[in-house]
Formats: C-alpha cells, sequence, structure tokens
C-alpha cells in the first residue's frame, strides 16, 4: 500500500485554504442522514462531537469513564498556545509553526504544522466564546505566560487548570448538542474492536463495563481520540485508565502506526517516592517561568536547601543552556537533570533536581506565586509533605505524552478509509518533541476546525447508504472480543494484571526510556516477548464478565500494551539516530546533545500489521521541507 | 503502617450489599489512600477473591472520578483533598478505617464502592452551556472581562463533579455542585444572555434527579475538595429568582 | 394545592421556607413587645388593656389568620421538605461525621421546629384558646402569672425556649441564605444580626417568667385590675393548673 499524506499543493500558508476549497460538503439535509462515532471525550473527541453535531451529523460518543467529562486532557495544567502576539512580542503563526517544528526537531510535517499554527487563533476566540474562564489582566484583557522552547509569551492559561477549563467548554458544548439530540453518549463503555467492511470502518464493537455486554454500533465513520499510549510504561502522569486499546485494535485491522517510539518525558514530576506508586504527577512547565532548576555544586552536600549559598548551586540548565535557561524545551530538560543524577549529583544523592520559586516569591511576592501557582504548590505539598513555599521542590522526569501514534493524511484520516484519528492518539503535529502547551492546541485544532472539514469530503463520496449492523463482519469482531474476555477470565495464573503491567514498565523505561541503545532495545524486545509469552498463560483475573470488573479491563488494556511495547522498542531501534526524545546514546555530539541523521531518518516511520506471527512492515514517509532549513536544534 | 478496613462490599445495584473486614499490611507513609487499596487488591486477587471495585482514574485530584466516604467524612478527614491526594501518612498506624459509597437515591451503587453519578451529567445537559457554535465566536479580546470576576467565576468552574458535596449533605443534595455551574457561566458575560433559562432548566433537572433539598447547613462547603462556596448557591437563588419573576 | 407544592422547585420552596420564616421572627417580636406589658408595675392595667385589643380587634384578627397560614404553610412544608429529604438518601452511612463539617441545630431542624411545634400547642391551648374558647378570664394578666407560678411550667416554658433559640440561630441566617442574599461584607453581619437577634428574643422571653415567678405573685392576683378574684379562683385556675398538670407532667397545687 502506498502512504499517501494528501498534502495540498501551493504556498505554505495558502495550503489549508486552497484544500478546505477543494473539499466536498454534505448539504444540511443529508448530514442528518450520516452517523458518526468519536471514541473518546477529552479534548479532540469532545470537540468533535460537539462540532460534528452542530453541523447535524448523527454522532455516538463512547467513553470508558462514568461521565465524558473526566477525561484525561481535564489534567492539562500549564496552557495554551495561540499565535495572538498580545504581548507584541514578534509572535506571529510563522513563529509558532517554526516553534513548533524546531521543538519537534524536524521530524513533523510542515503543512499540519502551519496549519495548526494558523488554527490556534480560532481556538482562544472559540474557547473564550464558551465562557473559559482564562486568566485576565486588570484591563480586563486576556493574560499570557511563556512556556519551554519559545522566546516569546503565547501561553493562555488558565491557573493551574487550563486543560480542566477547556475540556469543561468542549464538553458544555456537547451537553448541548446532546439536549439538541445530535450527540448520544455511552459512558462506562470500551471500544474493544473496529468493524471494516469492503476495507471501510464502519462501526465498532463496545463492551458495557457495567454489564458486560459485548455489542455492535454502526456508522458511516469512526473518529478515534482516545489520547497517547503513555501508560505503557505503567508509571506515568496519564490517567489510570488510559490505554492504547482504541488505536491498537485499529492498528491490528490496518491502521499504519506512525513512530511509536517517540515518547516524551516531562521533566518536572514529583520523583518516586514508594514501592506501590502508582502514578506520577506532573508539576506544570509553567513553574520554569518563574522556577530556576539547581542542584548542589558539591555532589556530598547534604545540607538542607535554603542553607546551600548561592554559590554552591548549580545552576546547571541555565549555565549550559543561556539563550533559553531554564525554559528549554521537555527533552533538552529531562536529558540534562537525568544526565546530572546518574551522574550521582542529585539531590540527596537521589534521582531528583530542585526546582526552586525562591527567587520569584521574594521578587513577586507570596501572592503573585500563589495565585499563579497556588494549586500547584498544595497539591505538591499533599504529596510530599513539604511546601514549596519553603522549601524548593524536588522533581525528575516522567513519560507524560505520546508524539507517536496512528499515522493520519492531511485530512486526519488513517489508512483505513472511514477511519479518522485525533488528538494526542494520532501522530501529526509534533515530530520528536512536543512543546508544552501544545497538545491543547492540537486536541481542538483537530476537533473544532479540521475534522468538521475533511469528514464532510469522506461523507459525500461515500453517498447515503445505510448502516447495517447486522453485516456478519460485526458478528466476527463480537466473537473475537468475547473470546478475548474468557480467555482472560479462564486463565487462572499466579499473577495479578497490574504485576505484569509494572514489570513491563520497568522493562521500558529501563531499555526504551530516556536514552536507548542498540543493546538495551534488544534486550526490552527480548524481556517483552518473554513476558507477554507469560501473561497468556499465566495472568490472573478474578471476578465475572457480567459485572463491572476493573482487573478484566485492565486485562484488556495491558494485554495491549504488551504487543505494542515491542513494536515501540523496534521502532526505536530501526530509528538509528537521535532526535527530539529519542535520544540513541550512539548518536550524540561531544557535549551530550543528540545528533540527528537527516539524510537517513527524515521520515516518519509507519508500520503495518502483518498478523500475530509476522514482524510488522514498515514504510517510509518521507519529510518534505519547503519552506524552512533543516539545522541543529539549539537552546544555547 | 497496618490499617484494619472496614469496606462495603456489594455485587452489583440488586445486591443488598454488607460490610467486610480487611486487614492491610505493610502499608509506607508516602502511598496515597487508593494505593493502599490497590495492596489490598493485589492481595485479594491473589487469594482468588473478587478485588474491590472502586472509582479513581488521574489520581492528581482533578478528574473527580474518585469519592470515597473515609470514617465518617466525603474524601477523608482533610478539606479541599481529594480522596486519590489523601496520603496515609494522614492516618495512624493501625487506624481503623471504615470505607463506604457515596449514598444517595440519586446516586445509585453500580458495585461496591463504585457510584452512577450520571445525575450529575444530565443536570449540565439541561443548560450547564453557552449556546455558541464552531466558527461563530468573535475576537477573543474583544469581550473584556474584569479580573475580579474572572476569577470568581473560575473559582466556580474549578468544580470537578465529584459528588462529595450530595455525599456529605444531610440532604443529599447537589445544589453546591448547580451552583458552581450556574454561578461560572452568570459571571462571565459570554454567559449572560441564557442564565435565565439556564438557571431553570437546571435546577429543574436537579429537581428531577432525586436530590434532596438544600437546608444551607453548610457541610458541603467545608467538604468540597475545591472550596466552592455557600456563596454560589446563593447565586443561584439570586438568579433563579431573577428568572422567575422575570416577565 | 397539591399541584402548586408539585411544581415549587427545591428553591422556591426554601424561598418559602425562609419567607414564612422570617415573617414568624417578626411575629416573635411583637409577642415579645407584648409581653413586655407584664412587667410594669400597673398590676396588669397595660398588659389586660392590650390583651383585650388583641382579642376584640378586627385587624389582629386578620393578622391572626395570615400568621396561622403563615404557620401552618411554614409547617406543611417543612414536612415535605423533610420526606424528600429522608427519600434523598434510602440507606445512611454506618459512621457520618456530620459534627466535622456543620453545627447540630443546622442539622437537626426538623426536631428543634418539632419540639417548637409541640410547645406552641401547648401554649396556644394555655392561653389562646382557654381563654378564647372556655374561660373568657377576666384578668389575662392574673391568669398569666398564675400559669407562671407554676415551676414546672416555667421550666417546660424555659426550655422550650431554649429549642426555639436554636431553631432561629440557624433559621434567621439561613432564610437570607434561601433568598441569595450573601455578600461578603453584610452577610458576616446578618449572622451576627441573627445571633443577637436570638439572644435577645430569648433572653427577653425567659426573662419575663423568671421575673414574674420571683416576684411577689398572690398581691397581684388579689388586686388585678377587675378586683374579680374570686371567680378566677373558683372555676378557671383550676382549668388553668389542670393544663398545666397534663402538659407538665407536674402535681402543681389548685
Amino acid at each position: 500500500m502506498e502512504l499517501n499524506s494528501h498534502i495540498p499543493e501551493g504556498k505554505l500558508e495558502e495550503k489549508w485554504s486552497s484544500h478546505k476549497a477543494g473539499l466536498k460538503l454534505v448539504n444540511p439535509a443529508n448530514k442528518r442522514k450520516f452517523e458518526i462515532i468519536v471514541i473518546g471525550t477529552g479534548l479532540a473527541g469532545a470537540s468533535a462531537a460537539a462540532s460534528l453535531g452542530e453541523l447535524g451529523y448523527q454522532v455516538k460518543s463512547f467513553c470508558f469513564q462514568d461521565s465524558p467529562r473526566r477525561a484525561h486532557s481535564i489534567a492539562a495544567q500549564g496552557g495554551i498556545n495561540a499565535a495572538k502576539n498580545y504581548r507584541n512580542d514578534g509572535d506571529s503563526v510563522y513563529r509558532l509553526f517554526y516553534d513548533t517544528i524546531k521543538g519537534g526537531d524536524f521530524r513533523a510535517r510542515e503543512a499540519n504544522v502551519y496549519r495548526l499554527a494558523e488554527l490556534s487563533v480560532a481556538i482562544i476566540d472559540q474557547a473564550v466564546a464558551q465562557g473559559v474562564p482564562f486568566a485576565r489582566e486588570y484591563s480586563g484583557l486576556l493574560d499570557n505566560r511563556s512556556f519551554g522552547g519559545t522566546q516569546v509569551s503565547r501561553t493562555f492559561y488558565a491557573r493551574g487548570q487550563t486543560g480542566q477549563q477547556l475540556l469543561l467548554g468542549a464538553i458544555s458544548s456537547m451537553c448541548r448538542q446532546i439536549t439538541l439530540g445530535n450527540v448520544q453518549v455511552f459512558p462506562f463503555h470500551e471500544m474493544l474492536d473496529i468493524v471494516l467492511i469492503d476495507g471501510r470502518a464502519k462501526g465498532i464493537v463496545a463492551r458495557n463495563l457495567i454489564t458486560g455486554e459485548i455489542k455492535s454500533y454502526a456508522a458511516h465513520a469512526v473518529i478515534l481520540a482516545s489520547g497517547g499510549y503513555g501508560n505503557i510504561f505503567y508509571l506515568s502522569t496519564n490517567a489510570k485508565g488510559s490505554n492504547a486499546t482504541a488505536i491498537w485494535r485499529a492498528y491490528k485491522k490496518g491502521a499504519f502506526f506512525a513512530n511509536p517510539c517517540f515518547t516524551q518525558i516531562h521533566p518536572t514530576c514529583i520523583p518516586v517516592s514508594s514501592h506501590n506508586q502508582s502514578k506520577l504527577t506532573l508539576m506544570s512547565e509553567g513553574l520554569r517561568n518563574d522556577g530556576r532548576v539547581w542542584i548542589p555544586k558539591n555532589k556530598n552536600d547534604n545540607r538542607s536547601p535554603e542553607q546551600i549559598p548561592e554559590t554552591d548551586r548549580d545552576y546547571f540548565l541555565e549555565n549550559r543552556y543561556p539563550a533559553f535557561g531554564n525554559l528549554v524545551p521537555r527533552d533538552v530538560a529531562s536529558r540534562a537533570i537525568k544526565q546530572v543524577c546518574d551522574e550521582g549529583r542529585g539531590v540527596r544523592g537521589k534521582m531528583a533536581v530542585y526546582l526552586d520559586l525562591s527567587d520569584a516569591i521574594n521578587r513577586l511576592g507570596k501572592e503573585v506565586i500563589s495565585e499563579r501557582y497556588g494549586n500547584l504548590f498544595e497539591m505538591y505539598e499533599r504529596i510530599t509533605g513539604e511546601s514549596p513555599y519553603r522549601t524548593p521542590m524536588r522533581i525528575y522526569p516522567a513519560i507524560h505524552y505520546c508524539m507517536g501514534g496512528l499515522w493520519v493524511d492531511y485530512n486526519l484520516m488513517t489508512t483505513i478509509p472511514g477511519l479518522f484519528a485525533l488528538g494526542e492518539c494520532n501522530f501529526s503535529d509534533h515530530g520528536a518533541n512536543r512543546l508544552g502547551a501544545s497538545a491543547l492546541m492540537q486536541g481542538l485544532a483537530d476537533g473544532y476546525f479540521i475534522i468538521p472539514y475533511t469528514i464532510s469530503n469522506y461523507l459525500a463520496e461515500l453517498g447515503t447508504e445505510k448502516k447495517n449492523v447486522y453485516h456478519p463482519n460485526f458478528r466476527e469482531a463480537e466473537n473475537k472480543v468475547k473470546e478475548q474476555v474468557r480467555k482472560f477470565l479462564s486463565t487462572k495464573g499466579n499473577r495479578t494484571v497490574d504485576d505484569f503491567h509494572k514489570e513491563l514498565g520497568k522493562v521500558l523505561w529501563d531499555g526504551v526510556g530516556m536514552s536507548r541503545s542498540e543493546q538495551s532495545l534488544k534486550d526490552a524486545i527480548d524481556k517483552i516477548k518473554g513476558l507477554r509469552e507469560e501473561f497468556l498463560k499465566n495472568v490472573k483475573v478474578n471476578g465475572i464478565d457480567e459485572s463491572l470488573n476493573q482487573s478484566l479491563e485492565k486485562a484488556g488494556r495491558v494485554s495491549d500494551f504488551l504487543e505494542l511495547a515491542e513494536l515501540l522498542a523496534m521502532d526505536a531501534l530501526a530509528r538509528d539516530e537521535s532526535c527530539g526524545c529519542h535520544f540513541r546514546i550512539e548518536h550524540q555530539t561531544e557535549e551530550h546533545e543528540p545528533k540527528r541523521n537527516d539524510e537517513k531518518f527524515s521520515h516518519v516511520a509507519v508500520w503495518e500489521y502483518q498478523g500475530s506471527d509476522n514482524p510488522p512492515k514498515m514504510h517510509k514517509e518521507v519529510l518534505k521541507f519547503e519552506r524552512i532549513h533543516l539545522a541543529a536544534r539549539s537552546y544555547k | 503502617m497496618k490499617f484494619s478496613l472496614k469496606i462495603w462490599r456489594q455485587k452489583n445495584a440488586q445486591d443488598k450489599g454488607s460490610f467486610v473486614n480487611y486487614e492491610v499490611f505493610g502499608i509506607s507513609e508516602e502511598m496515597s489512600f487508593l494505593e493502599m487499596l490497590d495492596v489490598l487488591n493485589e492481595d485479594l486477587t491473589l487469594k482468588g477473591e473478587d478485588p474491590v471495585a472502586f472509582a479513581h482514574d488521574c489520581r492528581e485530584g482533578i478528574c473527580g472520578t474518585c469519592g470515597l466516604f473515609i470514617n465518617g467524612r466525603a474524601h477523608g478527614p482533610l478539606r479541599e483533598t481529594t480522596t486519590c491526594q489523601l496520603f496515609m501518612r494522614h492516618f495512624k498506624d493501625g487506624e481503623a478505617l471504615t470505607i463506604e459509597p457515596w449514598r444517595a437515591k440519586a446516586f445509585p451503587v453500580i458495585k461496591d464502592l463504585v457510584v452512577d453519578r450520571s445525575a450529575f451529567d444530565r443536570i449540565l445537559q439541561a443548560g450547564g452551556f453557552v449556546s455558541v457554535n464552531v466558527g461563530s465566536a468573535p475576537e477573543a479580546n474583544s469581550i473584556l472581562i474584569p479580573k475580579k470576576d474572572a476569577d470568581h467565576a473560575f473559582d466556580a468552574a474549578t468544580c470537578i463533579g465529584c459528588g462529595a458535596c450530595v455525599a456529605t449533605c444531610k440532604n443529599a443534595s447537589a445544589v453546591l455542585f448547580v451552583s458552581a455551574k450556574v454561578s461560572h457561566l452568570a459571571l462571565m458575560p459570554q454567559g449572560k444572555p441564557e442564565r435565565q433559562v439556564r438557571v431553570l432548566n437546571m435546577v429543574k433537572a436537579m429537581d428531577n434527579e432525586g436530590f434532596g433539598n438544600c437546608t444551607n447547613t453548610g457541610a458541603c462547603e467545608i467538604e468540597c475538595p475545591k472550596g466552592i462556596t455557600l456563596a454560589s448557591i446563593a447565586r443561584l437563588r439570586r438568579e433563579y429568582c431573577k428568572a422567575k419573576l422575570k416577565p | 394545592m397539591r399541584k402548586i407544592v408539585i411544581e415549587l422547585s427545591s428553591v422556591g420552596k426554601k424561598f418559602i421556607m425562609g419567607f414564612t420564616g422570617l415573617f414568624l421572627c417578626l411575629f416573635l417580636v411583637v409577642h415579645l413587645g407584648g409581653n413586655f406589658l407584664l412587667l410594669r408595675h400597673d398590676n396588669g392595667a397595660a398588659f389586660n388593656a392590650y390583651s383585650h385589643f388583641m382579642e376584640t380587634s378586627w385587624i389582629i384578627r386578620i393578622i391572626e389568620f395570615v400568621l396561622l397560614g403563615v404557620f401552618v404553610i411554614h409547617i406543611v412544608m417543612a414536612f415535605i421538605l423533610a420526606k424528600e429529604n429522608r427519600s434523598a438518601r434510602p440507606i445512611p452511612y454506618a459512621v457520618n461525621k456530620a459534627s466535622e463539617n456543620s453545627s447540630w441545630f443546622s442539622r437537626y431542624m426538623e426536631i428543634t421546629g418539632g419540639i417548637i411545634f409541640i410547645f406552641l400547642c401547648v401554649h396556644l391551648y394555655n392561653f389562646l384558646i382557654s381563654q378564647r374558647f372556655f374561660h373568657d378570664y377576666p384578668s389575662m394578666y392574673a391568669a398569666v402569672k398564675t400559669i407562671f407560678h407554676n415551676p414546672w411550667y416555667c421550666a417546660f416554658y424555659v426550655i422550650c425556649l431554649v429549642w426555639v433559640g436554636l431553631h432561629l440561630i440557624h433559621g434567621f441566617q439561613s432564610s437570607f441564605q434561601s433568598f441569595g442574599f450573601r455578600h461578603p461584607v453584610f452577610f458576616p453581619w446578618i449572622q451576627r444580626a441573627g445571633l443577637l437577634f436570638v439572644i435577645l428574643i430569648f433572653s427577653g422571653f425567659i426573662f419575663i417568667p423568671i421575673y414574674l415567678y420571683f416576684a411577689k405573685s398572690s398581691t397581684a392576683v388579689e388586686t388585678s385590675y377587675f378586683g374579680q378574684v374570686s371567680r378566677i379562683r373558683d372555676s378557671h385556675l383550676k382549668m388553668v393548673h389542670k393544663n398545666v398538670k397534663i402538659f407538665s407532667g407536674s402535681k402543681g397545687k389548685s
């Protein structure tokens, strides 16, 4: 199969508008006849369901949570980027585009990223109109803050809860469509398979998590907005329920998977403290606006941080990257932190460094800082028992986001016709590293402003044929799902699902984590294979299928993670260069910066499933840079 | 640390349910309350028993999924804290902990400690929105909002819909939740054109769900993990009266 | 009527509770004002004139009916609310530390209200109903003094007033909250005013019987305004005392 990204011809600035002009439309009377399934109710899913409902399509929206408003977009803290240039500091659509491409270490599509930057402006307008209470100046105008990887202030925020506010805005629009009868929600439903008829996505099979009922839902198109697979590492900043099942099962039905090895490590998370830790908590990148990262100069300095004088502190980010200082991109900061900790220079000999806001507190006063970060400080204190107002926070990097995901073309359609992927679950806009405050931007751009145009093009071509839930392909998929559920419940082994998941997480963190080598990757692949085999034979899932059974849900998700993990490691092995988050220790400069190989790896690695017995096949989508020069990424 | 747990077990909505006692050992201070329950569940699974079902997701206090009634308090003894942000250092070694689900007619138990809070969603659907279609929004900075109003609106908008207000209210009233939604939008100029129909519809939807009536005891305000105050309930009532009196 | 109640929203019901409650507070003020006449050293002249006026004025009659209506609405609504509230939580918590998040008098308004209702019945029977339908006391002043001469009744009266006070501590400020009147600056003052109101009403009402009890009572009765001591002694006082006995459970002398 040939990959065609359908990137329109013409000038970068005009691609989206000329593409839109050429897309087919569905007339308003016909829109009602089309049914669209949306999986996931985060920013991308909720905004897509809302905007498609507004257009008059019949939308069915599925989420595994008890309410759509709980999707994990809600936990995004820092903010959302938009090229509004309200600060008069030199921002523009082009600069946001350039920052994003450069931040992604030149591994993203120019056209997609430019479109994203263009649409960013409208997202803020839309969110404000919905009543999202963004932070404001005393004048009543919108306020901004800075984020990593940029030299302008273009991040809009609502204290440390921007994701929550944006999601509630999108959900409120969706609620309106529910009331109007255009959107129907299915909470407590998990998609377990996608159903293809004549090669097109025509519906899904989902399990009702409360009754255990496995049921088919037919539609004219299916949109996946199911988020990232960061939980594959067990310990991550994702919600416990976040999973890769929807995209993984789509992959196994023929959707290609792009750049699975691009997983982002966020530099500022609360360090692991206990053996039974179930998740990691992020401290927003926004803190790096006012916070300074440091370690004691002396390895064995056991004084408490407040007692260490300025002269004995090493502000290693500011020293290494004077131009961007503490605001270097996430991958750069994470690696620098890991490096000093690996050298044994971490705080109190442990895996942590200080993130210190005392300068800012002295400069701006406790009140201003509390207004900006109050909720984060409280969260930190609750978790660690230490107050950041008095003592610097301790932080360490953790898995946070996945740039990789299902391959999509310019229309956000996967390689399965009629199957679209939006938000974090696609690969499209962030290259090898995502800049802070860009995930919210991408999710909403996809849902509000892109999919309504591109899906109409698909549906118009499809024509209003009737959907058919009685097609044998639905029965086949249902049976497969039922068989898997039965298998989990009947294995009756000796190890719990979480136990397997924890081990998988450790294998991945050690072998495919922040730095990777050929050897570590090969080891990881072997271990993953062994673990997967053991899982099938030795997993223990109690309870019954006909009621809420959280272990059973987890078993399905972990079995998918165990398969995806191997692809992740294989992709990392195949990408024999360092770029962005993907750091192969074989490829680094003398200063330990990643060394790209543009000649051989300026492409998207796209994987095609070949059945469970064969290794997947890799395709390459070569990245063409028409506008910008590939350059070594420097933040010095 | 070790703890004696008394946990409500109920197979499904039809089951009568009862308390079951468990002991957990080897708990460290740094563990969260839910991690303590994870330990219990791992143990139960290995013993071949059905693990305790409890709702949780983000585990960072923002999604509003978790919610347990711990020793007679919604979300446990700490103020402005969700269950997932409760850490074992807040409890005494050897302490007996009674863990119950939210109790309300409008929140039927699904299993063990998991309850159905879809009533909240139906209330939101009744009017918790601004009727603006994608594409029709004006330039963001053309709507000026005094900082104070934006801050107050934000304070109300931080509601995570966990249901602690209902759980703790002696009458299982949902008015704090509804008032947070109504206040958020009533305070913003964007929400003003629909404020009357919104408050009427949302109150009607709330009453239809079988929640009790507010008797102003103020318990919800104390237990709300996001610090929503009774001032928003008062605002809801003002809004409601204005809407009713409007010809 | 049933339809109206069903159609009332939870907010509307609370509004009615608050409104009728505040109206009843106003009634208490007027009632207390009248009672203060008992303290005048005029052998009950003013008080008897006042009670005569209350008995005969048609304006008062109308107000009485309004008051009755308000009482009935307040009580019926309380019943409806309590029933709804109880059904909103069919299964109670095994452990509930409600005292950690709310005051007990705010949680037990039905109980305090119920006690007040019983008190109200006794109180009305002793005075208003006895006077108007059975006895036609020549001197209301004398009747009051006689009743309060019974220590058990006094104690009963004072204890009941404590419940009235507790009901009001929550009720007064709660009604403002129910109207949506909550202002960061003014509301604390309403709360303070509510507390002051309760203290004044409470101490006012209990001061009178205590004063009367300790004041030299027999002389007052004998030199009462109409001088018809014997009639009272002979028949009505017996009735009054009997009533007191019934409700205070005492063995008061007759």
